[in-house]
């Protein structure tokens, strides 16, 4: 019987043979692996770029740049190369901020849109998620740039519009509000003003949950802020703000606001497309409410938006957020077609730095990281804000 | 497990060992070129003139020529070249990446793209200057009055500096918009989104064909730049750099000597009595000038038979665009045009 037992010489596997070693081991080779595969890539470039006299450096982000960028921050030809690509970064986050902004009230607009009763609404939001989303977002840049912003009157025909707004092919054009010395006065109101609406709003909250009602908790703070706000404005001495109007000067509007063409046709070209596919996002989630929910509300007497604002959107939102972000990120990503119509981009400004400069990888890299690290700042953001909402909802 | 082990460590051993032969494995170009029995040339193709895609997918143009020429020296055969359209930002990449042998795409040669962008430049084909065209209902004649006008540029190009540095110098302010493709940037000026745009001449003159009223704009008679336009081949191959270089000298020489597409083939070593034209057309009894460069010993022949002289590829080209020659002409007729001596 003994020799049937299998044979323990002793309590020790050899390690060759261990299970949770191998496992290990295993995992160093693979990342071992790796490391010597990008070495090998790495040290390739290098002896690539050496056979063409290149070398690999970023000196050249302190010598002039010596070209013009059309619009952004302030920044001359004579500054250096980093600088304008801090432009260009600004001008991506600028068109990337505000076109998310845009497409999330169309897309949340048309989602709700698509669920109406009404024929005519539900229609027109169809056609324009089908329209919209199935068209490359090239062709609807560049439609929106030559056939519509194009086409509006040059600069001496301008459409003048009430109280100093101006629109031609060159842009819109809009009075900016140029701050006073009384803008210290007013922003002190104004915090008065927010104080209170805090306190009224607390205490309408307080009130609504010992009555157990919905309502809309905000009701007598907006009002309170509004009034304390509009009643600062006059009472300043001399306005806190003066208008800057655009006047004609020579070839172009000086003074004021300015959207150029470029900017407005991929601002609209990028909302709109961006805007179909978050309808779709929204009416999912929306549809993913159980119909029961919808029902029961109706039968405690809830009408249609307080059924959608109380009941349908704070359970559809967790399951709209993510996609939702996905949306984000692909928003900032193709604004880099901007470079099609000139918009000087975070993608424009450093194509011309490579040509002028020769250093397409480091560029190239520079370009990627800011990408990367705006995209990871979104995401990082929507994440906590999806967890914020779940802790509150569930 | 253990074999999943060994697998992985084969892959990477293979790789290891693989991806230093490949890189090891590259040949100069013109070897690359004749086994491949193709040239690939890197060209603009929305320049009418210069390099063009015309309607039946066929390519024009000046640059275009001179990349035939090339196939016909290398390879005996001018059609044996692909053409690359390439954007201005695109074509130093394009070329420091071998996509492209040569790249003929109406480049200017500077010093920075001589040493760091790792480009090396043949005898320029074409000598440029950096124009302006406006509206004429403008009434401007100086660049001064342009202070506060809006002016289109294409990006990753000379213009765009020279630009910048011209309104420096001037001390006025303008509003530059920089457009990647050519196309739209003649679009939006034909729009009025721009008072004037800038470019080497040629290309002006070029592109005022076809806009919707090319007599309504005019071109500005100052040149703020000098644009020396020719050929580029990657930096280090010196082999390679020779063959297309003495490839536009064939052209300039034959210019010259008054050989032509059509008296070529009347050359004959008998009736030949110029030494240097014997030596140019490898009429002589040795090897002649092709042996040197690694060609064949009539490849001269080939491109003239194939494109003509520098003057035939002007006149074809160039000449219907009422682009005058200027100093595109022989140094003999005080021109800019030297071909260095074939001996």
């Amino acid at each position: 019987m003994e020799n049937n037992s299998p044979k323990v010489v002793s309590g020790k596997i050899p390690f060759w043979r261990d299970i949770r070693v191998l496992r290990i081991l295993f995992q160093v080779i693979f990342l071992l692996g790796v490391i010597l595969l990008l070495v090998i890539l790495y040290t390739n470039m290098l002896k690539g770029l050496r056979g063409l006299g290149l070398t690999l450096n970023l000196d050249f982000l302190q010598d002039e740049a010596g070209f013009d960028i059309s619009e952004g921050i302030p920044y001359e030809p004579s500054d250096v190369y980093l600088k304008a690509f801090w432009v260009g970064i600004l001008n991506t986050l600028k068109v990337s901020v505000i076109g998310i902004v845009c497409a999330t009230l169309l897309g949340l607009f048309f989602g709700i849109a698509r669920l109406s009763s009404n024929w005519l609404i539900r229609t027109i939001a169809t056609a324009y998620v089908e329209c919209f989303r199935n068209i490359p977002l090239l062709l609807q840049i560049l439609f929106w740039y030559t056939a519509v912003v194009g086409q509006l009157p040059r600069v001496r025909e301008s459409i003048a519009l009430f109280g100093g707004v101006f629109i031609n092919n060159r842009g819109i054009y809009l009075p900016s509000p140029e701050p006073t010395s009384g803008l210290g006065i007013w922003l002190g109101f104004l915090g008065v003003g927010l104080l209170l609406a805090v306190v009224l709003y607390v205490v309408r909250w307080r009130k609504l949950q010992q009555l157990d009602r919905p309502g809309f908790r905000a009701k007598w703070a907006l009002p309170a802020f509004l009034i304390v706000a509009l009643c600062g404005w006059f009472l300043t001495p001399g306005r806190p703000f003066t208008l800057d109007l655009p006047v004609l000067q020579g070839f172009n509007f000086k003074g004021g606001m300015r959207f150029s063409p470029e900017f407005s046709a991929l601002l609209i070209a990028l909302s709109v497309y961006t805007g179909a596919f978050i309808a779709e996002i929204v009416r999912s989630g929306i549809q993913s409410v159980v119909k029961g929910q919808r029902e029961a509300a109706k039968a405690v007497g809830l009408n249609e938006s307080q059924t959608l604002r109380l009941i349908v959107l704070p359970q559809s939102i967790p399951i709209i957020v993510p996609p939702l972000t996905s949306q984000y990120l692909n928003l900032t990503k193709n604004s880099s077609l901007a470079v099609a119509i000139g918009f000087p981009d975070l993608v424009s400004v450093g194509n011309t730095m490579m040509t002028q400069t020769g250093q397409s990888i480091p560029v190239f890299a520079m370009i990627m990281t800011s990408y990367l690290v705006m995209s990871l700042t979104t995401s990082a953001a929507m994440n906590w804000y999806n967890r914020w909402i779940n802790r509150v909802g569930r | 497990m253990r074999k999943l082990l060994f697998r992985v460590s084969a892959l990477v051993l293979a790789i290891a060992l693989v991806v230093p032969l490949l890189a090891e494995g590259e040949k100069g170009i013109l070897d690359k070129v004749k086994n491949r029995g193709r040239l690939i040339c890197g060209v603009n193709k929305e320049l009418p003139g210069f390099g063009f895609l015309g309607q039946n997918g066929e390519w024009k143009g000046f640059d275009v020529d001179y990349g035939r020429a090339i196939a016909a020296a290398v390879l005996g055969d001018p059609n044996k070249v692909e053409f690359r359209p390439l954007k201005a930002a695109e074509r130093f990449p394009a070329l420091q990446t071998g996509e492209i042998d040569v790249l003929i795409r109406n480049t200017t040669w500077t010093l920075t793209r001589d040493t760091d962008l790792g480009a090396d430049f043949c005898p320029p084909t074409f000598y440029d200057g950096q124009g302006f065209m406006l509206r004429k209902e403008l009434g401007i004649t100086s660049l001064k009055e342009l202070a506060g006008a809006t002016i289109g540029v294409t990006a990753g190009s000379t213009t765009e500096l020279n630009l910048a540095d011209t309104t420096r110098a001037l001390g006025i302010e303008v509003e530059s918009i920089v457009f990647e493709e050519t196309e739209t940037l003649y679009q939006s000026y034909d729009q009025g989104r721009c008072d004037a745009v800038t470019s080497d001449k040629s290309q002006l003159l070029s592109r005022r064909q076809s806009l919707k009223d090319p007599d309504a704009h005019s071109i500005l008679d100052v040149t703020i730049s000098k644009e020396p336009l020719g050929p580029v081949t990657v930096h280090g191959d010196n082999k390679w750099n020779d063959v297309v270089s003495w490839v536009v000298y064939a052209t300039f020489s034959a210019e010259e000597h008054g050989i032509t597409q059509a008296n070529v083939s009347t050359f004959k070593p008998e009736s030949t009595e110029n030494p240097e034209i014997k030596r140019f057309l490898g009429l002589d009894e040795s090897g002649g000038m092709g042996e040197k460069l690694g060609l064949s010993k009539d490849w001269a022949r080939q491109v003239i038979a194939a494109v003509g002289n520098y003057g035939e590829i002007f006149d074809r080209n160039l000449t219907p665009l009422g682009l005058p020659r200027g100093v595109n002409k022989p140094w003999t007729q005080g021109g800019l045009l030297y071909a260095m001596p074939f001996r």
